[in-house]
């Protein structure tokens, strides 16, 4: 019995100690006040300024488009490199191959991003191209180092099904290429959505590397954000918090739903 | 026949995109890590110079820049004390919680794990900036000190090293409890059973059974934490003082602040090799380790 109550305790404060941030930004969103400390009363004051502010919506919608782009290629990708590491016996420098595809995930982003940056630059003296950095640069960074963890969720979606469906639909007489569309990528769709969905909240959320390979035109949404927090409080930015929590909560819990699949 | 070509499309389309796009970048950051530096755009001379036939022009300056200063040393061996705090830390809230996750009724569980995991999945930024509320003067956390009559006046507890902890902790929990609750997980709770009834208390069936099952999940756990802290940039900006300089924020510094790309590179590179490099090769041995048992 006193074992049972400890447990209870320790999971409750865990779950406290987790949610407890998110409420008070929640809470603080709806204060009338300017001064984002001192309470004055409830109002949707800055949901409305939100709205109407016109920098925070067009990095919104930047965010949106680069994260979408670099999560639909970073899935096509991810996939291949999930499949090729299951299914596929001969890859050649098998090693360098994992080494390529598994790094990004432990590379802090920082090096990452001081990386693409003077790749980007070099590339310009090279052969003049990309002449200025932007939306374009941001979408190559993050499809590089989304893809690691799109493949990561497919590679162990494959290692977990079952290799003899694909045998029997070949004994059967499909194809290699058949194989993999109606039998193979059918079977793994929620994992792909899901790796999908990973590599979108990845995208929209990063911050570091994005402001090293940013340009004019391209501030995305935690760029413009990280300005107007960095030194200070900001009325509006917990009305964006509040929305945007609640969103990427929503976007979680589908990740969960479609990878769950797979847990038999 | 066409089933070689389709397999080649599909281990080397993402091939090249590495390549062009990871394995090229790492390398020219190496290569102006061991550039020469001077002032001008790029303010690094070329490693191949073509007078009078073709020159190299390398050095290891920059590393010998960067080792003999006290200011990256210090800065590095900062980072690497935040990263060690902050990772026992983790251990200490996360090793509780996923054993107890662990330990409930497959219903529970699965609610448990996903509200554990569904903060990670809502915006960084946004997660450190609510602990810039919470912390302020007239914040939430001073609010109920002074209303308890802990302190009489209002505590700075924003802007320094402990306020940094604090972010990370609260930041970098999920990527602890995840890997803990995959091992915990998997492991027989009948062992524990098993071992109360051979007569072991509580506190040694937790050192001599539970603690040696969950090892693979610690260190993995760890992992996780340890090296991205190592290089956190945001953290520390956000809610950090001038008390302390870390890694990450100085090698913002040399690069964008000082311009000097090989001092910068030298140090991302540096942070490479001791940092990231060890754990791909201990991944990729390790993956080939276990392939072999399993077969």
């Amino acid at each position: 019995m006193k074992s049972s109550l400890i447990k209870s305790i320790v999971i409750f404060l865990g779950l406290f100690f987790l949610y407890f941030p998110i409420l008070v930004l929640i809470f603080y969103s709806f204060n009338e006040n300017k001064r984002v400390m001192v309470w004055k009363g409830f109002s949707l004051r800055w949901y409305n300024e939100l709205f109407n502010n016109e920098q925070i919506i067009e990095a919104f919608i930047i965010s949106i488009k680069i994260a979408a782009l670099s999560a639909t290629f970073a899935t096509i990708l991810g996939v291949m490199i999930g499949y090729s590491l299951v299914r596929i016996r001969k890859i050649p420098f098998k090693s360098f191959y994992i080494f390529l595809s598994s790094t990004p995930l432990v590379l802090p982003e920082l090096i990452l991003g001081l990386s693409m940056l003077l790749f980007f630059i070099s590339l310009n003296n090279l052969i003049g191209f990309p002449s200025s950095r932007g939306q374009l640069t941001i979408f190559i960074s993050h499809v590089t180092f989304c893809i690691a963890f799109v493949a990561i969720i497919i590679q162990a979606r494959l290692t977990d099904f079952n290799k003899n469906i694909e045998e029997a639909a070949m004994d059967l007489g499909y194809n290699y290429t058949k194989v993999l569309y109606k039998i193979t990528l059918p079977i793994i769709l929620p994992s792909i959505i899901a790796g999908w969905l990973l590599a979108f909240t990845i995208s929209l959320d990063d911050l570091v590397v994005a402001s090293f390979t940013t340009g004019p035109g391209a501030n995305t949404l935690p760029i413009v954000v990280f300005s107007k927090v960095r030194l200070g409080l900001s009325p509006e930015v917990n009305a964006l918090s509040a929305i945007l929590m609640f969103a990427l909560i929503i976007i979680g819990l589908f990740y969960f739903y479609f990878n769950k699949k797979f847990k038999h | 026949m066409k089933n070689k070509l389709f397999e080649k499309y599909f281990v080397f389309s993402p091939y090249f995109w590495l390549i062009l796009f990871f394995f090229i970048p790492l390398a020219i950051i190496f290569k102006i890590s061991i550039s020469v530096s001077e002032w001008g755009m790029p303010p690094y001379q070329d490693i191949f110079l073509f007078d009078n036939g073709l020159k190299i022009n390398t050095t290891f300056e920059n590393y010998v820049y960067i080792f003999s200063d006290y200011y990256y040393i210090g800065s590095f061996v900062n980072s690497l004390i935040l990263a060690l705090i902050s990772t026992f830390f983790c251990l200490l809230i996360g090793f509780p919680l996923a054993f107890y996750i662990a330990t409930s009724n497959i219903r529970l569980r699965n609610i448990l794990l996903v509200l554990v995991v569904i903060p990670f999945w809502s915006s960084f930024l946004l997660r450190v900036y609510a602990w810039k509320i919470i912390l302020q003067n007239n914040g939430i956390l001073n609010v109920i000190l002074l209303n308890l009559g802990i302190t009489s006046e209002p505590l700075q507890l924003l802007y320094n090293q402990y306020a940094v902890i604090m972010g990370i902790v609260y930041t970098y929990l999920p990527l602890m409890i995840l890997p803990l609750y995959g091992y915990l997980n998997k492991f027989d709770l009948n062992l524990i059973e098993a071992s109360k009834d051979l007569g072991l208390n509580r506190f040694k069936t937790f050192f001599k059974v539970i603690l040696p099952l969950s090892v693979p999940g610690i260190v993995a756990g760890s992992l996780l934490v340890f090296i991205p802290v190592v290089g956190e940039f945001i953290i520390p900006e956000m809610l950090g003082g001038s008390d302390r300089l870390y890694y990450g924020k100085i090698l913002w510094e040399e690069f964008f602040v000082n311009r000097n790309w090989p001092g910068a590179s030298a140090l991302a590179f540096s942070g490479i090799i001791i940092l990231v490099l060890p754990i791909v090769i201990f991944q990729i041995l390790y993956s080939r380790w276990s392939q072999k048992n399993e077969i």
